[in-house]
């Protein structure tokens, strides 16, 4: 049958300006578009929202639920201490959000036109996590010097299980950044793939179809029907990998700024 | 068995791993709910372990999914 889709051409990152600096090549790709298209998308958002009127119309009652619901999520995980955290995490959560939700919209059908899943892409999720990673050690270090490493010791473990308790610890704290970026950008790669495959029946069924094969409207049916629920499962992977990130985030947070 | 059946014959069953994982993440929920409808009032306030334990529960499936990806595409 005529149909080489390849699930993993929507991920390629091309140029769309040229760029080089001292020697390195920062062109502006499809990727920065998106991501400014996402950090419009939120300054819009939340720009819209700071009114401060006295009884809040939608898009203030919006805003502030969104920022209401950061707050109580620091404060039940960070606990005590948090506050100053909250900013970070709803950046953290909302970028993450805006950019899952921008990559699944269906776009597609004008033709041309062709969203791109910025967290679809490992670069964009590590630097995330990276950086999650990076404000616990620093907070960690300066907040406590050095009985942070206190942290690799359970409380009340045995003496003697120490050697092996401590490496076991420092290996799962080491493995928290990749893990952390690892499961964003899996889960939206493999949603995004799931539907291009799906996408990807229901053209070479319809083209069975009107080929002379009947069986192909079937196929087209079934695909087109696992298209629409498959979407939906992603909107909720969208919202729950966005909810994750922030919230192993701050139970990190959490660790550093208390130590257990 | 030449190299590109046993490539992908490692994929498929790098596959299984998501499907166990899918056993456990349902196993997650299940469990929360079980005990939430005994006790709703407590329930909200275990949300974020519920969300910890579906991370920590898929976390393995979408590593079996990477293994099966990275059979697929990166090794020759």
């Amino acid at each position: 049958m005529a149909g080489d889709i390849n699930p993993m051409e929507q991920f390629e990152v091309g140029h769309l300006i040229d760029l080089k600096l001292f020697g390195y090549d920062v062109s502006f790709t499809n990727s920065a578009l998106f991501m400014v298209v996402v950090f419009v998308l939120l300054a819009t958002f939340m720009a819209g929202g700071l009114k401060r009127q006295l009884i809040p119309g939608r898009w203030q009652a919006a805003a502030e639920g969104a920022v209401s619901f950061i707050d109580s999520m620091v404060n039940v995980n960070i606990g005590k201490g948090g506050k100053k955290f909250a900013p970070y995490i709803f950046s953290l959560f909302f970028f993450i959000l805006f950019a899952n939700l921008v990559g699944v919209l269906p776009l597609a059908i004008l033709p041309g036109l062709h969203t791109f899943a910025v967290t679809s892409h490992i670069t964009v999720t590590a630097v995330l996590a990276f950086f999650s990673f990076g404000i616990v050690l620093l907070v960690g270090l300066f907040k406590h010097g050095l009985k942070f490493f206190g942290l690799f010791v359970p409380h009340g473990a045995p003496m003697v299980l120490l050697p092996v308790i401590v490496p076991v610890e420092l290996i799962s704290f080491l493995v928290r950044p990749f893990s952390l970026g690892l499961r964003l950008f899996v889960a939206m790669t493999a949603g995004h793939i799931l539907l291009e495959v799906f996408g990807s029946f229901a053209v070479q069924g319809l083209n069975a179809g009107f080929n002379g094969s009947p069986i192909g409207f079937v196929v087209w049916l079934g695909s087109f029907a696992m298209i629409i629920g498959v979407s939906a499962l992603e909107l909720l992977v969208c919202a729950i990998q966005a909810y994750v990130f922030a919230l192993l985030t701050s139970l990190y947070l959490h660790d550093a700024v208390h130590l257990h | 068995m030449d190299h590109t059946s046993a490539m992908y014959l490692g994929a498929g069953l790098a596959a299984i791993g998501v499907g166990m994982s899918a056993i456990g993440v349902g196993n997650v929920f299940g469990s929360f709910l079980e005990g939430a409808l005994r006790n709703p009032s407590a329930a909200d306030g275990q949300q974020g372990r519920l969300f910890i334990g579906f991370a920590a529960a898929e976390l393995l499936g979408l590593i079996a999914f990477v293994v099966a990806i990275l059979i697929l595409f990166v090794v020759k």
